[in-house]
């Protein structure tokens, strides 16, 4: 039996996806052709460019296809930073790798980047933003939903805030994670850009969407045709494109309902290893989080060998430990919040997805302890 | 998992020696909960040869490996045949183990040495 609670990472396939992606194999023209066969394949793309801009709640002109959640990132930050000559940049210190490290690029290359602090919980404080805001501020890059803990930052406030001390500062917000478990839509939120990605909403790898806003313009980071606007230059990945347009219409179709579903089996999940496991720790804001998203830390022992145990039966999670990542240090969202680096490294990521069932969280409640038991009597620390 | 050899993950599973000695004249305690990564080694010499080792381990699935595989390797030896006893020796009896993870193998030779160690400063003491 294969338990997946790793959603944040990854989602399958939907069954209307596949159905999508399967009807288009025969669409093989290039859509920029002026000859019928490319036509028809311009058509798919564009239709599918709707079912996006729908989705977020934006003109299909302002949606932009790209390779990946992290290319909306690095095309949105880069090409801003590329189109202006202020050198400020504001961002959070929990922010995926696919922001941290453009900032951090252009932090060694000269620029001046504010990082803002998050609470215990992860949550950035709209006013520690706007107090940051210079004259020179060129971009404020902020993430909806964070994909290692959940916490969900109060973006519309952060924007109202940032606007009331600057109307010309860029705000960009990396939705991968939040696109398909938070409510939203773009002109509400007041950004000026928004990354999202289809393998994140049971779409295809391989393709996401960079949100702009209309008269925003930004500078190409990529040069080539002049497929989207000249600034997503190449070949459309039409198949990945189909299947995106499918997932993200369904990622927001009853948006609500599934959201309240999720949660129930989530709280089942968190009640069940409450009742069952001592010494542990949530991690994440109580409230402001994704309903399908539960970080835990377990006292006393370390992320890895929790995992390698539980994918021994075929439950498959993530964690945030140094060891499962290579780095030398626990995961910088667990750092940033205060955690204590030994908690840190005993955090076991749970991540929910549309597929799972009642059946499969109280397997993985049965699973546990047993787990949480053979490693605490393994390791040396003692748990207070 | 992925990288982790059939070794490796037998240990894992199964590892052997877990525990403390209460009577151990030597032990080694290395590592830090920053780096993940925390061993302790109980040795039991008498006549100069290990006839008990036992160990804890705060860590990965390779930490835990090497823990286990170092009790068995020095298990029955003398204190000079195990004071040889390497990290690389450690990693070839687990049949290899991933370059980020060869780490784990260093702080099990270490754990052994200070475990040796203390054994040492012990018997000057008495």
């Amino acid at each position: 039996m294969i338990v997946y609670l790793d959603n944040n990472a990854t989602t399958p396939l939907s069954d209307p996806v596949k159905k999508k992606i399967n009807e288009s194999f025969e669409l093989y023209g290039n859509p920029s052709s002026f000859h019928s066969l490319g036509v028809k394949a311009r058509n798919v793309i564009e239709i599918a460019r709707g079912k996006i801009a729908a989705a977020i709640g934006s003109d299909a002109k302002e949606v932009l296809f790209t390779s990946c959640g992290t290319e909306s990132d690095n095309i949105a930050i880069q090409g801003l930073l590329k189109s202006t000559k202020k050198k400020h940049i504001v961002s959070s210190k929990i922010e995926h790798p696919a922001v941290l490290n453009v900032i951090k690029y252009f932090e060694a290359s000269g620029y001046d980047v504010s990082w803002v602090d998050v609470d215990r919980y992860g949550r950035v404080n709209p006013e520690d933003v706007a107090v940051l805001i210079r004259p020179d501020t060129a971009i404020v890059s902020i993430m909806m939903a964070n994909n290692e803990i959940g916490t969900i930052q109060p973006i519309k406030e952060i924007t109202d805030k940032v606007k009331e001390v600057s109307k010309d500062v860029i705000i960009h917000t990396d939705a991968v994670q939040a696109f398909g478990k938070v409510k939203f839509k773009v002109r509400e939120l007041g950004v000026d850009m928004l990354s999202i990605s289809s393998h994140k909403v049971n779409g295809p790898k391989g393709v996401g969407a960079l949100y702009i806003r209309k008269g925003l313009k930004i500078s190409p980071i990529l040069y080539g045709g002049h497929h989207e606007k000249g600034i997503k230059p190449g070949t459309e990945n039409i198949l990945g494109i189909v299947g995106f347009g499918e997932a993200a219409s369904q990622a927001v179709e009853n948006i609500e309902y599934k959201i309240g579903k999720i949660r129930e089996l989530k709280e089942r999940l968190k009640n069940g290893i409450n009742r069952s496991v001592d010494n542990i720790e949530i991690n994440g804001h109580p409230d402001e989080v994704l309903s399908n998203t539960l970080n835990v830390s377990f006292k006393g022992i370390e992320g890895e060998s929790i995992i390698m145990m539980l994918d021994m039966e075929g439950i498959c999670v993530a964690t945030g430990s140094a060891c499962s990542s290579g780095r030398l240090e626990p995961s910088h969202v667990l750092m940033s919040m205060g955690l204590d680096p030994a908690v840190a490294q005993g955090s076991v990521r749970f991540s929910l997805g549309d597929y799972n069932t009642l059946e499969e969280i109280d397997y993985v409640v049965e699973k546990l302890p047993p787990i949480i038991e053979r490693l605490r009597e393994i390791s040396p620390l003692e748990i207070k | 998992m992925n990288q982790y050899s059939d070794k490796v993950m037998e240990h894992f599973k199964n590892p052997r020696n877990v525990g403390e000695i209460e009577n151990a004249n030597g032990v080694g305690h290395v590592g830090n909960p920053v780096c993940g990564d925390i061993m302790k080694l109980y040795i039991r010499v008498e006549d100069g040869i290990i006839k008990d080792a036992k160990f804890k381990t705060f860590g990965c699935g390779a930490a835990i490996a090497t823990s286990s595989m170092i009790t068995e390797l020095i298990k029955g030896k003398t204190i000079e045949e195990a004071e040889k006893v390497s990290n690389k020796a450690v990693i070839d009896a687990l049949d290899g183990l991933p370059p980020v993870k060869r780490h784990c193998s260093v702080l099990a030779e270490e754990a052994l040495k200070k475990a040796i160690e203390d054994y040492k400063k012990k018997k000057e003491d008495v």
